[in-house]
C-alpha cells in the first residue's frame, strides 16, 4: 500500500479515535444541566469523564499534528480556510478545560454557575463544529488553483453541513449519555439511560438523514457499506439501552461514531480536500502529502508507539472501572 | 496593520503567554515528584502535606498551559499557512512526534495521579507523577528542535518550492537543540524554585507552618541557585553557537555595529543604539568577545557588516532585526535570571541552621522572586524570535512571506483580539486561584480509612 494511503487511513484513525473518545466527554458536558441538577450530581457527572477527558482531548493534538507532518498542504488550506469556525473551537476548548480543573476550587455557587456553563457551550460549540467542518471537507468548499480557501465564512454555513453539525451534535450527546449510564450507579443511572432512549428518537433520524444524504451524493460501494453498519450499530445501540445492557450500548454507539467516520473518511478517498471551483484544484493524498521520506519516519514512529498508548490508555479506563455514585463524591 | 503584522503580533501573545505556564508544569512537576518520592521512602507527613500543597498549585497551573498549548498547533495552520505549506514536511514531524510520544504521557498519566491517589498502589502512583513530568520534559525536547531547525536548519534539501527533509536523524540532533534543551530545562527548574522559595517566604514571614515551609523555601533556594549554574553554563554554550549559527543576533544583541576584536559588553545604554555615539553606558571589557567566541580577543562581526554580506547573498533587503527590541530583551533575560540567584543565596545565607531573618525587606524581596524567572523566561524568547528577524526560517524562509494568504485583516484582528482578551480573563482568574491555594497552607492530611466506600482524594 502507498504510504500517503497509510497516513490517509492513520489521520481517519486519529479523528475516529477523537471523536469515540472526546464524543462521550462532550456528551457529558452537554448533558450537564439536565442530568446535574444540583452540585453534587453534577460533580459526580464530571467526574465520570475527569481522569480521561485531558487525554481524549490530545487525540485531537495528534490529529492535527499527524495531518501537519504526512499532508502539510491539507492542514495549510484547511487550518487557514476554517479560520473562524476553528477560533470558535479554540475559545470552547479553552475555556472547558479550564472549567473541570476549576469549578471545584472556590465554594461560591455562582463561580460554578459560570464554569458550568463554561463547559456546558465547551462542549456543545465543538460538537457542532466539527460535524459542519467535516461536512464541508465531504462536500468540497472552493479552493483556487493555488489551494486557497476562497470560499469566505458564510458559505460554510450551508444546509448539508449544518446537517452534519446536528449528527455529531446527536451521536455525542447521545454516546454521553449512554457512557453515564454505564459509568453511575444509583438514580443517575437510571436518568440516563432514559434520556438516551429519548435522545436516540433524534439521533437516529438525523444521522440516517445525513448518511443517506452524503450516499447520494458520493454514490460509493463500500462507503454505503460502512454508513449502513454505522445506521445499524445505532439502531442496536437503542435496543441494547432499552435491555439496560449498557457496556454493550456504549460499545455500539462507539462503533457507530468509528464507522461513521470511516464511511466519511473512505467515500472522501483519494480526495483529502475536493475543490468546488475546478476537480483539477482538488487537494488529494498525492498531492497534498509529505516526501516519502518523511512518510517513513512517522510511519515507524507510528508503528513504534501507537501500540504503547494505547495499553497505558486502556489501563486507565481499568483502574477506573468502577461505577461512581453519589456517596462516592467528598461533600 | 495587516493580517501579517495582526499574525505577528496574535503569534507573540499566546507564545509568551503560554510560556509563563510551560516551565512551572515542567519544572513543578519534578518537584512535586521529588516530594512525594521523599514520602514514599519516609513515610513523613510534612513531605506528603508538601506534595499535596505544591500538587495544587501545579495543577492550577498545567490547566492553563494545556488548554493554551492547543492554540500553539493550531495556529500554524490557521495564521501561517504559507509558512505550513514550505516546511510541513520537515516542521510537521517533531510536532507531531511532541503529541505521539508526550502529549499522550502526560495527560494520561497526570489523569492517573490526580485521580489515582487511592486507587493505585503507593508505588504505582508515585510512578504516574514521575512518568507524567518525563513527559513534559520530552515535550519540551521535540517542539525544541522544531524550533531550533527555524533558528539553524539541518537535514533539509530544496524540493519543488518547499524545504524537503533528508534526516531526522540531523533534525533531533541539531547543534542548537542540543544546547537550547538544556538551557530551557534548567531555566524551569530554575522557575520552579523560585516559586518555592517564594511562597514559602510569605508563609514563614507569617509564622505559618514552618515545618512544611522552611524545607521548602530552602529547596527551592537550592534548586535556583544550582539550576541558575546551568542556566548560565548552557546559556553560555548556546551563545557560541547562536554567534556561529545566526551572527546578526549576537550583533543586534549588543547594538554593534561594525566588526570588533575584544568586543565589550554594556549592561546598558542610554541612547539611540542605531550607531550613532551612545551618550552613557557600563561595560565590561572583552566581555562580549568572549561571550561570543569563547575568546576574549576573538572578533565579532557588526550589524553594517553582516547587512552587507547578506545582501549579497539573499539579495537586496533590510537584514537586521528591531536592535532596541533585541538588546534589551537579551540584557532583561540575564539581568532577571541573575536577579533570581543573588536572593536565593541570600535566602539560603539568612535561613542557615535555625536563623529566621527579621528584615522586612528580605521577604519581600523572597516573595518577589517568583516573578524574575518568568520575566527572564519571557525576555529569552522574545530575545531568541525577535533576533532572527526577518527570517522565519533562517537564510530561507521570510516572515513576510508566511503569513496565510487566505485570512482575511479582519478574521485576523478577531483572532487576536479574541484569544487577548480571553488570555487577559483567565489570568486575572488564574492569579486569584494561585493566590487563593497559595495562600491557605499545606492541608491537613486526615487519617487514612479502611472503609471500601471511602469518597475520592482528589476528585473534582
Amino acid at each position: 500500500m502507498e504510504l500517503t494511503t497509510v497516513w490517509f487511513i492513520l489521520i481517519g484513525v486519529l479523528w475516529a479515535g477523537y471523536f469515540l473518545l472526546e464524543g462521550f466527554d462532550f456528551g457529558v458536558g452537554i448533558l450537564l444541566p439536565v442530568l446535574g441538577r444540583d452540585d453534587r450530581s453534577r460533580r459526580l457527572a464530571i467526574n465520570t469523564i475527569g481522569p480521561v477527558w485531558d487525554a481524549n482531548e490530545v487525540w485531537v493534538l495528534v490529529a492535527g499534528g499527524a495531518t501537519f507532518a504526512a499532508f502539510p498542504e491539507w492542514y495549510a488550506t484547511l487550518f487557514s480556510g476554517f479560520f473562524l469556525p476553528l477560533l470558535l473551537i479554540l475559545v470552547a476548548l479553552i475555556v472547558r478545560g479550564l472549567a473541570f480543573e476549576y469549578r471545584g476550587k472556590r465554594p461560591s455557587a455562582a463561580w460554578k454557575r459560570g464554569w458550568d456553563l463554561a463547559i456546558f457551550w465547551g462542549s456543545l460549540i465543538p460538537a457542532i463544529l466539527w460535524g459542519v467542518a467535516f461536512a464541508n471537507i465531504l462536500r468540497g468548499v472552493p479552493i483556487d488553483s493555488s489551494h486557497e480557501y476562497v470560499g469566505g465564512f458564510v458559505n460554510l454555513l450551508n444546509p448539508y453541513a449544518l446537517l452534519g453539525g446536528l449528527t455529531t451534535l446527536a451521536l455525542f450527546t447521545l454516546h454521553g449519555a449512554v457512557f453515564l449510564a454505564l459509568k453511575t450507579d444509583g438514580p443517575m443511572r437510571t436518568e440516563a439511560g432514559r434520556l438516551a432512549e429519548r435522545l436516540s428518537l433524534v439521533a437516529v433520524p438525523v444521522a440516517a438523514a445525513f448518511l443517506i444524504w452524503t450516499g447520494i451524493d458520493n454514490l460509493d460501494g463500500f462507503g454505503i457499506a460502512l454508513s449502513v453498519s454505522a445506521a445499524l450499530t445505532l439502531v442496536g445501540s437503542v435496543v441494547l439501552t432499552r435491555a439496560r445492557r449498557e457496556g454493550w450500548a456504549f460499545a455500539s454507539t462507539g462503533a457507530t461514531i468509528v464507522l461513521a467516520v470511516a464511511a466519511l473518511f473512505v467515500t472522501l478517498f483519494p480526495d483529502v480536500m475536493p475543490s468546488t471551483i475546478d476537480g483539477a484544484y482538488s487537494l488529494t493524498v498525492t498531492n497534498a502529502s509529505s516526501t516519502p521520506y518523511t512518510l517513513t519516519v512517522m510511519t515507524w514512529v507510528a508503528a513504534a508507539f501507537t501500540p504503547i498508548v494505547l495499553l497505558y490508555q486502556g489501563w486507565t479506563y481499568w483502574v477506573f472501572r468502577k461505577r461512581l455514585k453519589l456517596s462516592d463524591i467528598p461533600g | 496593520m495587516d493580517a501579517l503584522d495582526l499574525s505577528r503580533w496574535q503569534f507573540g501573545i499566546t507564545t509568551v503567554y503560554h510560556f509563563i505556564f510551560v516551565p512551572i508544569t515542567i519544572g513543578l512537576s519534578a518537584l512535586v515528584a521529588g516530594l512525594q518520592t521523599a514520602w514514599v521512602r519516609t513515610g513523613k507527613e510534612t513531605y506528603l502535606r508538601a506534595t499535596r500543597f505544591w500538587g495544587k498549585l501545579f495543577l492550577i497551573n498545567f490547566a492553563i498551559g494545556v488548554v493554551t498549548g492547543i492554540v500553539q498547533e493550531f495556529q500554524f495552520g490557521m495564521n501561517w499557512s504559507a509558512y505550513s505549506r514550505f516546511v510541513g514536511d520537515i516542521f510537521g514531524a517533531p510536532l507531531a512526534i511532541e503529541g505521539l510520544l508526550a502529549f499522550f504521557l502526560e495527560s494520561t498519566f497526570l489523569g492517573l495521579w490526580i485521580f489515582g491517589w487511592d486507587r493505585l498502589p503507593k508505588r504505582v502512583h508515585l510512578a504516574t507523577i514521575w512518568i507524567a513530568s518525563i513527559g513534559t520534559m520530552m515535550s519540551a525536547y521535540f517542539i525544541l528542535a522544531a524550533n531550533s531547525w527555524m533558528q539553524h536548519p539541518v537535514g533539509w534539501t530544496m524540493g519543488d518550492g518547499r524545504a524537503e527533509l533528508t534526516s531526522i536523524g540531523a533534525v533531533l540532533t541539531n547543534s542548537t537543540t542540543l544546547v537550547t534543551f538544556p538551557h530551557t530545562i534548567t531555566a524551569c527548574f530554575l522557575t520552579a524554585g523560585a516559586l518555592l522559595l517564594a511562597v514559602s517566604a510569605w508563609h514563614l514571614r507569617r509564622g505559618n507552618q514552618d515545618d512544611v515551609f522552611r524545607p521548602s523555601l530552602r529547596l527551592g533556594a537550592w534548586v535556583v541557585l544550582i539550576a541558575g549554574l546551568g542556566v548560565l553554563i548552557t546559556g553560555d554554550l548556546q551563545a557560541r553557537v547562536m554567534t556561529e549559527q545566526q551572527p546578526m543576533k549576537m550583533a543586534a544583541a549588543e547594538a554593534l555595529y561594525e566588526n570588533t576584536s575584544s568586543a565589550s559588553f554594556s549592561i546598558f545604554t542610554v541612547g539611540s543604539l542605531d550607531g550613532s555615539e551612545e551618550l552613557y553606558s557600563v561595560r565590561i571589557p572583552s566581555l562580549l568577545s568572549f561571550m561570543a567566541t569563547g575568546s576574549p580577543s576573538g572578533e565579532v562581526e557588526g550589524i553594517n557588516d553582516l547587512q552587507a554580506s547578506y545582501q549579497q547573498e539573499y539579495g537586496e533587503g533590510d537584514y537586521v532585526p528591531n536592535v532596541p527590541v533585541t538588546y534589551w530583551s537579551f540584557r532583561l533575560m540575564i539581568g532577571f535570571g541573575a536577579l533570581a540567584m543573588v536572593i536565593a543565596a541570600a535566602a539560603l545565607w539568612f535561613t542557615r541552621g535555625t536563623r529566621s531573618p527579621r528584615s522586612r525587606w528580605l521577604w519581600i524581596a523572597a516573595v518577589g522572586t517568583v516573578a524574575m524567572p518568568l520575566l527572564s523566561n519571557s525576555f529569552g524568547w522574545i530575545f531568541t524570535e525577535m533576533g532572527r528577524q526577518p527570517w522565519t526560517v533562517f537564510g530561507l524562509f521570510k516572515t513576510a512571506e508566511s503569513g496565510s494568504p487566505s485570512v482575511s485583516t479582519g478574521e485576523a484582528a478577531t483572532g487576536l483580539i479574541v484569544l487577548t482578551v480571553l488570555y487577559g480573563i483567565l489570568a486575572v482568574i488564574e492569579i486569584g486561584l494561585f493566590l487563593k491555594y497559595a495562600s491557605a497552607g499545606a492541608p491537613v492530611i486526615a487519617p487514612e480509612t479502611d472503609e471500601a466506600d471511602k469518597p475520592l482524594a482528589f476528585a473534582y
